[in-house]
């Protein structure tokens, strides 16, 4: 499996861990497009903690390497890594590389 | 959530003092500890593991979570113990014991708290010890830099309390006034009584005072408990 899908792959399964957690009704897709964060998004600010805490997470078990995602360079990005799942998956696959 | 009686405590600078005499004293009333220093233990129980470890080595303290989470499944108590002290003048304290101070008291209290916060997170339930001094309600002289690190540790139990109360987890610290440990023991005794004079209880605390304090905030009772700073003696 490429790095890519191994990715989107250990995103996905910290989506779950995330909805896993969420009120009933609230879930996010397991989709590239799903939006996380922002004006359309559904999350509250500490889910997004919980799902980047979760990604972390599944990126070390998946990839055996400790990543930082949300560092001062996420932070001050024009488009946010966080505002969908693809977007999110693409900036992990950046702090991989 | 309801909690087993049995819980899963783990206490930094657990080889001697405080958190020695807490280590014992939680095992003795049936729970699981795992404690922490950079020298070894001689402290032997069939629930006592120790790991050899600086607790501002973030490599170190993701390895000992880990294994806890593998070995005991879960994490409900950090006692964030571990601290060092120095007494000198400002004008003579190096930047290099400056450094040392801080890692050890604040950072180290940041990296466990991170991680072991992690690990509760799970199981939405936690609690989270960190120990503060009477040295920054003092404003002790002599103590600039131990006395800053401590302010330091008590404004991150404060704001820490409130970033993790969403995930069942208080955050609360204890500031104990002078005990008889290495901490003091370069301490000169008229110095120790002049301290000791601006308590509204005048003695020396015990390791039993601080064990009580503990105790309350870690109770699954005291869930509503959170951000405090309770200092010993009356400061």
């Amino acid at each position: 499996m490429a790095d890519r899908e191994r990715i989107l792959q250990a995103v996905y399964r910290a989506v779950d861990e995330l909805n896993k957690q969420l009120p009933k009704g609230v879930a996010v897709n397991k989709s590239p497009d799903a939006v996380l964060y922002g004006k359309t998004g559904k999350l509250e600010s500490i889910d997004v903690v919980t799902l980047i805490m979760e990604v972390e997470d599944q990126i070390k078990a998946e990839f055996g390497t400790s990543i930082t995602i949300a560092d001062d360079r996420a932070m001050s990005r024009e488009n946010s890594p966080f505002l969908t799942v693809g977007s999110l998956s693409d900036y992990v696959a950046e702090l991989l590389n | 959530m309801s909690q087993p009686r049995e819980q899963v405590i783990v206490i930094t600078g657990a080889r001697k003092g405080i958190g020695r005499f807490l280590a014992e004293h939680y095992l003795g009333n049936g729970h699981h500890v795992a404690g922490c220093s950079r020298k070894d233990s001689d402290l032997s129980h069939d629930r006592y593991t120790h790991y050899c470890l600086d607790v501002a080595d973030e490599t170190a303290a993701q390895q000992m979570f880990s294994d806890i989470a593998e070995k005991q499944g879960r994490l409900d108590v950090l006692v964030n113990n571990a601290g060092i002290a120095s007494m000198n003048h400002v004008l003579l304290t190096s930047t290099s014991k400056a450094k040392e101070i801080m890692e050890t008291n604040f950072i180290g209290t940041f990296v466990m708290c991170r991680e072991a916060a992690r690990l509760m997170k799970k199981n939405r339930f936690g609690r989270i010890v960190n120990l503060a001094s009477v040295a920054t309600p003092l404003k002790l002289e002599g103590e600039a830099v131990y006395a800053a690190s401590k302010a330091a540790v008590i404004s991150f139990t404060q704001v820490v309390a409130k970033e993790l109360a969403a995930f069942g987890i208080t955050v609360n610290a204890v500031g104990p006034t002078p005990i008889e440990t290495d901490l003091i023991k370069s301490v000169p005794k008229e110095k120790l009584d002049q301290l000791i004079g601006l308590q509204a209880i005048k003695r020396t605390g015990t390791f039993s005072d601080v064990a009580n304090v503990v105790d309350f905030l870690i109770r699954p009772e005291s869930e509503f408990i959170t951000g405090q700073v309770i200092f010993l003696g009356g400061v």
